[in-house]
Order: C-alpha cells, then structure tokens, then sequence
C-alpha cells in the first residue's frame, strides 16, 4: 500500500451546493414573473432586460480584469441576477441607456467598490434603482399604459401614484379607488408597473419555489409584508376615508418584489432568524411611512437601503440562541 | 412526532453500506503495536520489557492517573520492543510491538459464549471492573468510562442515556452490535445502572435501524426501568449534549458536565465492553470497526483485536481500491485522515473509511455570501462564519468571547457551506489557542 494520502481535517464530505447553484435558483424562481412582463410589456421588456444583464457582466468582468486584477468570477450567476433585478425595478419604457448607467451604477458603486461578491453593505440593484430614480425621476415614473389590448406610447400613472397625487388634491378615497385597477387584476399581473411589479401571483410563485428548494426561509418576506399590512391595516381601520386598505398595500408597488427577492438578498440582510425579522420589521414600518407620508408614491426601495445600513449592527447585537447558554 | 434535539443539524447521505453485513472476525496477524494512549488522559505506563512473554487479556500498560486507563494485551506472544510509532493523529506515541505467537488468552477469562445474567457485585465492584478493564467510551471520544462513573462530589446520575445512535454516515458497528449482542448491551446498561445508582435507562436509536429498535424494545422488556426511544435522523444526534437534549429535553450548561444536570451518557459499544469485563472477566482488547467505503468491494463489519494495523482491515474487505485519496478512522464527518494504512486500531476505532479522489476533493474557497447556513445548521448555536472571520485576524479574546469553546468540533458548518469555506478548520485553530489561552490563565 503505497498510495499517496490525503491528510485533511474533517468533515470529509460536503453537502455539494454551491453559491453559483443559489445564484441560478434565485434566477430561475423569479423567471415566471420575468417572462409575464415580456409577455405584457414586449420587446421594450426584453431589451431593458438584455441590456441590463450584459452591462452588470461586462462592469463585474471588466472591474476584476483591470483594477482587482483577480480571476473573474462572472460564471458564479449573481452578476447575471443583479442585472434582472434592476431590470425588474425599472419602467420598460425608460431609455437603454439610463438603463446602462444603472448598471454601472449597481455593479461599479453598489457591488465591486466594496470588493465584489459578499462584501458589500446595499443591495446592489437597489443602489442603481434608487440612483437612477433620483437622477431620472421622469423617465423612471413613465409606465406604459396597458390597459388597453395594444401597449401604445401613452403613459400611464401606477395605482400607487394616483392614490398619492390624489389625496394630495384631496380627492375622496372612494373616488380614487374607481381610477385603479381591481385587487384580482394586481393579482394576475394585469396594471402597469415596472417589470417586476406587475404580477403578485408569479412572484408568490417563485417565493414558493425558494421555500421549496430552501434558498430562503420564510422570515423575511412574510414578515415584511406582514408588517406593511398590520401597519395599513391599522391606519385603514382608525380612517378608511384616508388610507388605503392593507390588501391594497401589499398587492402594489414593488411590496412583493421587494419583500421575497430584494430584501432576501443573503449578502445585505442579517444572519440569524431574529435578526432577520428586526430587519424586516424595519423594512415593513418604513416602507409604509414613505408611503403614507413621504414625497414618493413607493417606498420600499428606499426602506430595505435604510435598513441594509443596521445589518451590521444587527449582525453584531442579535445573536442565536447559544445551547446551554443562560 | 419522533424525538431529537432542536436546534442546528444536518442530515448528510446515509451510506450504510454495510448495515446487512454480520460482525465476521478477522484473523490474527503477525505483527501488532498497542499504543499506550488510545484514551483521553494520560498514556498509560508501559509494565511489561523487551522479551517478555506474555498471554491475551494480560496487562501491558498501567493507569497513570485518574482520567487515564489500563491497556491489556490483545494477543499473546514476545514482546518485540517498546518503540514509538506512529498513531492515528500523526503524532509518534510510545507502543508495545508484540510478535504474535499462537492465541493463548489467560485462565481467568470467561470465553464461552454463554450469556451471564445475574452476579452480585455491589456498585463499587463493578466501577472496579470497568476501571481495570480499561474501558473507554467506544464511541470514538474514548473517555475513560470510570471517571463518568465517579461523579465529582455534589453530583448525582439520575439517569442513563445509552447512545445506540450512531448518526455518522457510512458507520454501522453499532447498529450490529445491537442486532447481534442486544441482550448483552441491555445487561451491560444494567450494570452500569447499578454502578451509578440510577433507577433509569434510555436506550436511543435513531430511526434508520428499525430492526435495532425493534429487537431492543422487545429484549428490554425483560428488564425494568430500561427504555428504547427512538429518533429522528439528525446529525450529530450522537454527540453527548444533543443526545441528552433529544431524550430529556434538557441543556447542558456551556462549559458544565452532562452529570451537573443529572444525565450520564455511555455508548451501546460501551455497555457491552461493560458485560464483557464485569461478566465475562474480559479486559477491553477487540472491539467492532466497520470498513467501507463507495468504492470497497464488501463493506464489513470486523471484530478486532487492537493493535491490528489498519492495512489488513482494508485487505479483508477486498484491498484499497484505486481512486483513494484519504484513508479516515471514523465516520466522515469527525474522522480522522491518517498517514498510513500502517496505523494500528485503537480503542477510539469505530470505522475505517476510504474516501475517493472524488468525494474528498475540497473545492476552491469562495467569499462569504452570508446565507447564514452555518449558523442554522451549528447545533450549539455558534456563528461559524464569525468565529472563522475572528480566528484569521487572530483576535483571540473576541473569539473566546463567541463561545468558541461551546464548538463540538461536529463539521456541520463546514460541510454544508455553499461557499466551500474550511471553517470547522479555522475554529479548531482558534480553539486550540483560546485553550491554551485558558490553561496559561490558571
């Protein structure tokens, strides 16, 4: 017996999942609601897509390549995810080239300048939205009116809008309500958003298939919307004539998007199960206070940045139940 | 709903290959070293010299301390000479090299197969016993069992726990040694009831050896007070505090003994070492070890002398195969990889596990993503990735400070990172120096 021996410390085995398979699990969970948005938005939809992805690509390649001189590490899928998150938070409409400086944005500021892949402090596709939202206001709030069988140009204001800029006329809640679309539309995808914010049910989908194949627990995403329904539920309850109803709330905007595939993002939201609900807590409160009183009509974007700030914080205070501890 | 402990576990591929395979006995070989420390505590005191001829079950080796025990010959012959040889961690140990000449075993040993039920040694005889036998927990932590027997003064046992778990994957001399000496496991747990003046005994057992329960249950009805629980396949459910937690539903406090809270631990291995020497007037020399492997040609079960090198194990059960690239005495997940097939079988032997180019290769190490993974699956309740991030900055006080002295050392963080990071490694390490740290304190 003269073979050469591996002496390693144990354990010997390992459960073979790898940070690439996470990666693609998260992207093939969202591509139900990927593909409606082709299928309500068109090709405007795919080319904000394309775009989107290549450009996160070529930013990570090219980072790698010439300033961190390291091996790139493109391949590993989260560059690729990055890219469709972004393209899911924006208008189909918005210009290709607003879409690139998001990218850059997202993968350049966001991702590499922390030092790529695990290190960095802000979900990077929200670090480009949020970007281009404050640089572009007007193009990122143009949605395509799809109303109507055939998408034309004419733009259309998201529910969440309309029901912002009429309480601010002081137009009554009763006669908002008749200008936005039907719970069961918001449902089944049928008003207009950004690409991501247009089907509910295809996102629960995707949520159902991470639970399923434990990419994520269900800590945050139903806590977030949890609390964003207490919370609307409670204001709704002290003033229907106000405040929209809590079904309304969750079923808008970029609530579920951002509840079950931003604010999951392993790398920016807390370690431990409490940690992650203080988290998301967090996101649920703030989101609804931009909402109810802030000057923009969505606010989870800007609430899961707030809040990727405490991670750190909330890392290092809330600890897991050591065994046998006091 | 079937018990375990709560928090943290995994559940890797079971691999028991060699579940159906009866205990066959190997041969005797020609050549054997006994290392003089195959237990927690001090090496044993080496009595015997060069050229002295000596009979099995006789002692060789003499306790040197409290937490330490006697090593008695497994087979009978000339001594070679006391030498240092390598052992299983790759450190040279003091051994006793033994020309084995025919198998003549000492008079006083009880070597018929006939089953002794009844004697009436009183509690301290029995400690006596165990205590000469040299018998250590058989489970691979080989901690002399006396000193669990002898709890520190203020402590009392209120119950016995016998660990027939045997959670690590590939593993099944356990689970034979149930199907085939049931009977002589629950008199052995008798026995150590009685040692410890306990009133009750569980016998745990994971779900995946259902004819083992089975058996079990329906031999201990015979017996009072004896119980079979069985358990939910989880990783590391063997270990001492989960095992106590999944029966009793009780925690053992960071840093305290199992006894502080009233619960004695033994393996079912254990307990029968226990019948044998107080029985059977048999000193600890063979024990049962599995060899297996995916590429081993017949997975076995073997009753071995110790002191057999570990090469004839792996050549009765059909030779190296070609793709090894470690050779682990252990399971896979806490196992040690070994230098050489050269290395004798120890007390602390359980199995010995070839592992392929293929299952073993580490992948490259990528960056923390923070799934957070490690920290559900840590049974103690640690945060693997800090204590790892702690431990290369080598802040020793912060990483004291996380508990790191809570690890068990079981590898589940290791083994389920996506991002192939080594952290069982790196928390060893901090480990080894908040330890020491400890020491230097006192």
């Amino acid at each position: 017996m003269n073979k050469t021996l591996t002496i390693a410390p144990s354990p010997h085995i390992a459960q073979g999942d790898s940070v690439q398979k996470i990666m693609f699990r998260v992207i093939f969970a969202l591509s139900p609601a990927l593909i409606w948005s082709f299928i309500v938005f068109g090709l405007p939809a795919v080319y904000v897509t394309a775009t989107s992805v290549l450009t996160c690509l070529i930013v990570e390649w090219l980072i790698q390549k010439l300033l961190l001189k390291t091996s790139p590490s493109i391949k590993d899928g989260s560059a690729i995810l990055t890219g469709i998150l972004l393209a899911m938070n924006v208008p189909s409409q918005v210009p290709v080239w607003i879409v690139v400086i998001g990218a850059i944005v997202a993968m350049g500021i966001g991702k590499m300048a922390f030092g790529g892949l695990g290190q960095n402090l802000f979900n990077p596709a929200l670090t480009g939205r949020v970007f281009l939202l404050i640089s572009f206001p007007v193009q990122m709030t143009s949605w395509p009116n799809i109303s109507k069988t055939v998408v034309d140009a004419v733009t259309e204001a998201t529910p969440l809008a309309i029901i912002k800029e009429g309480l601010k006329n002081g137009t009554p809640i009763s006669e908002l309500t008749q200008q936005i679309p039907g719970y069961s539309d918001m449902f089944f995808g049928n008003l207009s958003g950004s690409l991501g914010e247009v089907s509910a049910i295809l996102l629960l989908l995707g949520f159902g298939y991470m639970l399923m194949r434990k990419v994520i627990s269900w800590h945050i995403p139903v806590t977030v919307l949890g609390t964003i329904f207490i919370f609307t539920g409670i204001l709704w309850l002290a003033n229907p004539g106000q405040f929209m109803d809590p079904v309304f709330h969750i079923l808008t905007g970029g609530a579920m998007l951002g509840a079950i595939f931003m604010a999951t993002d392993m790398v920016t939201s807390p370690m431990t199960k409490k940690g992650q609900i203080i988290f998301s807590i967090g996101i649920g409160v703030i989101t609804v206070c931009i909402r109810t009183w802030g000057a923009y009509p969505e606010g989870i974007s800007f609430a899961i940045l707030i809040m990727n700030a405490f991670t750190p914080l909330i890392n290092n205070y809330i600890k897991p139940k050591r065994f046998g501890g006091n | 709903m079937l018990k375990t402990f709560k928090k943290g576990g995994v559940h890797p591929a079971e691999n028991k290959l060699s579940a159906d395979k009866a205990i066959l006995k190997l041969p005797l070989t020609s050549k054997a070293s006994i290392l003089v420390s195959q237990h927690i505590g001090a090496p044993a005191k080496i009595i015997v010299n060069k050229g002295d001829v000596i009979k099995v079950g006789q002692l060789i080796a003499q306790s040197a301390g409290f937490v330490s025990t006697n090593i008695h010959s497994p087979f009978s012959g000339k001594v070679a000479r006391i030498d240092t040889i390598t052992d299983n961690s790759g450190y040279k140990k003091e051994a006793v090299i033994i020309n084995v000449e025919g198998d003549e075993w000492l008079d006083t040993i009880d070597r018929s197969d006939t089953l002794v039920t009844e004697n009436n040694l009183d509690a301290k005889e029995i400690t006596d016993k165990i205590l000469s036998a040299g018998i250590v927990g058989l489970g691979g932590a080989t901690f002399p069992t006396h000193v669990k027997l002898m709890p520190p003064p203020g402590l009392k046992a209120e119950i016995l726990l016998i660990n027939g778990v045997e959670c690590e994957p590939y593993l099944t001399s356990d689970h034979r040694l149930m199907l085939e000496k049931g009977e002589e496991i629950l008199i052995g747990t008798k026995l150590i009831m009685k040692s410890l003046h306990v009133e009750k005994a569980v016998i745990g057992i994971e779900k995946n050896k259902p004819d083992a329960i089975k058996l079990l249950s329906e031999l201990s009805k015979k017996y009072k007070n004896i119980s079979i629980c069985p358990l939910k396949v989880k990783y590391p459910q063997g270990g001492e505090k989960q095992l106590i937690k999944a029966i009793t539903g009780y925690e053992v406090p960071s840093g305290a003994l199992p006894v502080s809270i009233g619960a004695v631990v033994n393996n079912v291995g254990t307990a029968f070492a226990v019948y044998e020497a107080v029985m059977k007037n048999k000193p600890l020399f063979e024990r049962v070890v599995t060899v297996t492997g995916q590429a081993i040609k017949e997975p076995s079960n073997f009753r071995v002398r110790l002191g057999t090198p570990v090469s004839e194990l792996i050549e009765a059960a059909g030779g190296l195969p070609e793709d090894t690239a470690r050779i682990i005495s252990g399971g896979p997940m806490m196992g040690k990889a070994i230098a050489s097939a050269d290395v004798p079988i120890t007390k602390g032997t359980s199995g010995i596990l070839i592992i392929s180019e293929k299952e073993g290769h580490r992948k490259p190490i990528g960056n923390c993503i923070r799934c957070g993974r490690c920290i559900s699956v840590c049974p103690m309740g640690l945060e693997p990735y800090l204590l790892m991030a702690l431990s290369e900055i080598k802040n020793w006080e912060h990483v004291e400070s996380e508990k790191v002295m809570d690890c068990i050392e079981c590898g589940s963080c290791s083994y389920t990172c996506p991002a192939n990071r080594p952290l069982l490694d790196h928390i060893r390490f901090g480990k080894n120096k908040v330890s020491g740290i400890i020491r230097s304190r006192k």
